[in-house]
């Protein structure tokens, strides 16, 4: 769940109130925006990954809040990790074009012969 | 979580009266804006209509594609590949696929994947310099085609879900619902609207599926539309058992065990997750992907950087760690089952109410099951281009305007009250209808008994969404999403009771063997009474004459 907007980082462009699909966000009188409905949040990570000034951390636990450190957290390098590896942000290029699915499936399909496809037994969902 | 601030005491938005509604028209309304809803926008406004696009979160960033991304049942028009993809396929659903639609989700899904290219996805590029084009990244696929709608011209309603369907009696005639932040009312009339609000995942916080309750069903029922295959609605993602990332294709490379360290023999993330549930039913199951051999290890990274998401962030390499898993739900997101479709531009029978993606039932190309082969995502941007051409044609022979109808409100449960003084708890039903469906002993491990007995009391529960809505936007809309929870469960059950063998993903304790006299489709329809019946006939959905000449 999301647990900390960062003061000291975030520029305040209200980016994370407008793209988080639950509202968990309100915008603050003071700029910077307030987690308002933490319940409603889904852990979807959407807001790191487009919060300019990596001002944001979603802990990994869906179920509940957990309490993080912010120096901590800076410490460790995860803020902006997410939207770093997703290749976003100015200077960046996209990590789609180094997606290697295709490869995963040639080879898991090189591996299962062709019968075994065509049987009853189910591949793994993706 | 920061310290409530002083600024934290705004107070909850109420709705606004429908006098001071922001009154639009166009001529097709979508209404979601995932993968399907995107495409079916785009394709609506190719065909020449007026479209506008409503989206219960932020479009681009909201439904399970955007948060995760999909595999794609992509497959080159080569005769002997696309007949090696459409058998794999068939025994794993049940044989309640038809070919015809595979050929044509493959042929479109194709056309649409290098439409993709065209716009600028950047997709890797193989050994031999030619673009890779079986993967798509959520969040980068959902940016692009958020900026391709605008593209068209079509306008976004962000924030804004659909509470309801409008119709007269020409049939449906548009949407009303509510912005969130503001609690104004919103009401679009329209010649033909879309429902792609993808399926339901009852509240299960697997990724991305928070917004995912199953409304546009409900709406459609409420104007009469009916459902397909809604027995097949019991998929479980596997996830770290403290994350919401129910991305499951790694979990091939897995082994799991028991706490004390044993394997778990037969449990696999394919035909071993019975196994999985079955033991988390009465102690914690473990996994590591241990079989992921050192070479492959750096292609998993760069394949889904999201998987490794709440890995990283708590501290665990789940290729050399072991970490407690979990299933959660996810409903008819990654079942098969949703609304029933009536011909091959994805219309559902209602005049001018048409459905793509989840929300539809997929049935068509997959049966009972969708196993690996990225079958939804296939699925979500063919049906939303057809249902989008569909809806522009429609809306086109109407010939008048839109905003010429006088249509009402069909929405009633939750929204309006069947009488009574009291005010409806959506958390106790959102409770309530979790109890029933989300227990593995119950849903995905089935039996006449407990699927009476569940159905017993959620006919209860069915009763309680009649209450009044409360006062904030928040409630009302969470509301409606318990009523339609609500609505999906029933349908779910009533049909799987109706389902009297093991099929698909739908596995029945009393009758563990698939029966071949039951090799049909299950139709369901209605609301307050629930009725199922088997479908008639071979090729029922539209005569494959008729299929064969529609556009792929
Ligand atoms: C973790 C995960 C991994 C997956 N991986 C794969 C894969 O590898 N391959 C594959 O083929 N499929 C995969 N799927 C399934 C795939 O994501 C879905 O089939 C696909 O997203 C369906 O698209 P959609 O547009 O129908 O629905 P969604 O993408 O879910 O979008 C629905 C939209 O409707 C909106 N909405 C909901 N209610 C309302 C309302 N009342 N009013 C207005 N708007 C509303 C939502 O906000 C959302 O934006 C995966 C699913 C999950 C959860
Ligand atoms: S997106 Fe980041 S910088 Fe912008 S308001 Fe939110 S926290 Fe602040
Ligand atoms: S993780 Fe998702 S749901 Fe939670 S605050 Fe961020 S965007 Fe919203």
């Amino acid at each position: 769940m999301i647990e900390l907007v960062s003061r000291d980082r975030c520029v305040s462009c209200d980016i994370c109130v407008k793209v988080c699909p639950t509202q968990v966000f309100d915008p603050g009188l003071d700029g910077v925006p307030v987690i308002a409905r933490q319940e409603d949040c889904q852990t979807c990570f959407m807001c790191e990954a487009y919060c300019p000034a990596d001002a944001l951390y979603v802990a990994p636990d869906a179920d509940h809040p957990v309490q993080v450190e912010e120096s901590a957290l800076i410490a460790a390098g995860k803020l902006g990790k997410y939207r770093a590896s997703l290749g976003w942000g100015t200077g960046r290029v996209s990590t789609a074009q180094q997606d290697d699915s295709y490869r995963i499936l040639a080879l898991s399909e090189r591996l299962a012969p062709k019968k075994a496809a065509a049987a009853s037994h189910p591949s793994a969902p993706a | 979580m920061p310290p409530p601030s002083a600024f934290d005491a705004s107070p909850a938005p109420r709705p606004g009266n429908e006098a001071d509604a922001l009154q639009l028209d166009a001529d097709v309304l979508v209404l979601g804006g995932g993968p399907a809803g995107t495409w079916a926008a785009i394709s609506a406004a190719a065909g020449g209509a007026r479209v506008i696009l409503a989206d219960k979160g932020w479009c681009g960033a909201s439904g399970a594609t955007a948060p995760s991304g999909t595999g794609v049942w992509y497959v080159p028009p080569q005769p002997e590949l696309r007949e090696e993809a459409r058998a794999s396929r068939e025994s794993l659903g049940g044989f309640l696929s038809e070919r015809l639609w595979m050929d044509r989700v493959l042929d479109r899904t194709y056309a649409n994947m290098a439409q993709i290219a065209e716009w600028g996805y950047p997709f890797p590029v193989d050994e031999e310099g030619k673009q890779a084009r079986r993967s798509l990244q959520g969040p980068e696929y959902m940016r692009l085609m958020r900026r391709q709608v605008i593209a068209a011209g079509v306008r976004i309603l962000d924030h804004s879900p659909a509470l309801e369907l409008l119709s007269d009696d020409h049939g449906v005639a548009g949407a009303a619902g509510i912005e969130r932040r503001s609690g104004r009312r919103w009401r679009v009339k329209a010649n033909a609207v879309v429902i792609a609000t993808g399926g339901c995942a009852f509240l299960s916080k697997a990724l991305g599926c928070d917004v995912l309750t199953g409304d546009g069903g409900l709406m459609a029922a409420e104007v009469g539309a009916d459902f397909s295959g809604m027995e097949f609605s019991n998929a479980y993602g596997i996830s770290p058992a403290f994350a919401s990332v129910t991305k499951t294709a790694f979990y091939r490379y897995a082994t799991f065990y028991h706490g004390d360290g044993r394997v778990l023999e037969g449990a696999g993330s394919a035909k071993g997750r019975s196994i999985i549930a079955r033991t988390l039913l009465s102690e914690p199951v473990f996994a590591q992907l241990d079989q992921a051999h050192e070479g492959l290890r750096e292609s998993l990274r760069k394949s889904q950087p999201n998987f490794f998401l709440p890995f990283d962030k708590a501290g665990i390499d789940p290729l050399t760690q072991r970490f407690p898993v979990t299933m959660r739900l996810e409903g008819t997101v990654r079942g098969t089952g949703g609304i029933r479709l009536a011909n091959a531009e994805c219309a559902t029978g209602v005049p001018g109410l048409y459905a793509a993606g989840d929300a539809a039932t997929r049935e068509l190309i997959c049966g009972g099951f969708t196993g690996g082969g990225s079958h939804n995502a296939a699925w979500a941007m063919s049906s939303g281009y057809w249902a989008g051409g569909g809806a522009a044609a429609h809306a086109r022979s109407l010939g008048a305007s839109a905003a010429t109808r006088t249509p009402k409100g069909a929405g009633r449960a939750a929204l309006r009250s069947a009488g009574g003084e009291r005010t409806l708890d959506h958390h106790a039903v959102v409770k309530a209808v979790q109890d029933e469906v989300f227990p593995y002993d119950r849903n995905l491990f089935r039996s006449t008994a407990k699927l009476n007995d569940s159905l017993g009391r959620l006919d209860q529960v069915w009763q309680q969404v009649q209450d009044h809505p409360a006062d904030t936007v928040r409630d009302l809309v969470r509301g409606r999403e318990a009523a339609a929870m609500t609505a999906t469960a029933r349908w779910m059950y009533t049909t799987a009771r109706e389902r009297r063998e093991t099929r698909g993903m739908h596995k029945h304790e009393d009758f563990h063997d698939q029966d071949p006299s039951q090799r049909r489709r299950l139709v369901t329809s209605g609301i307050d009474v629930i009725s199922v019946r088997a479908e008639s006939g071979s090729g029922p959905v539209q005569a494959p004459a008729q299929l064969a000449g529609a556009a792929p």
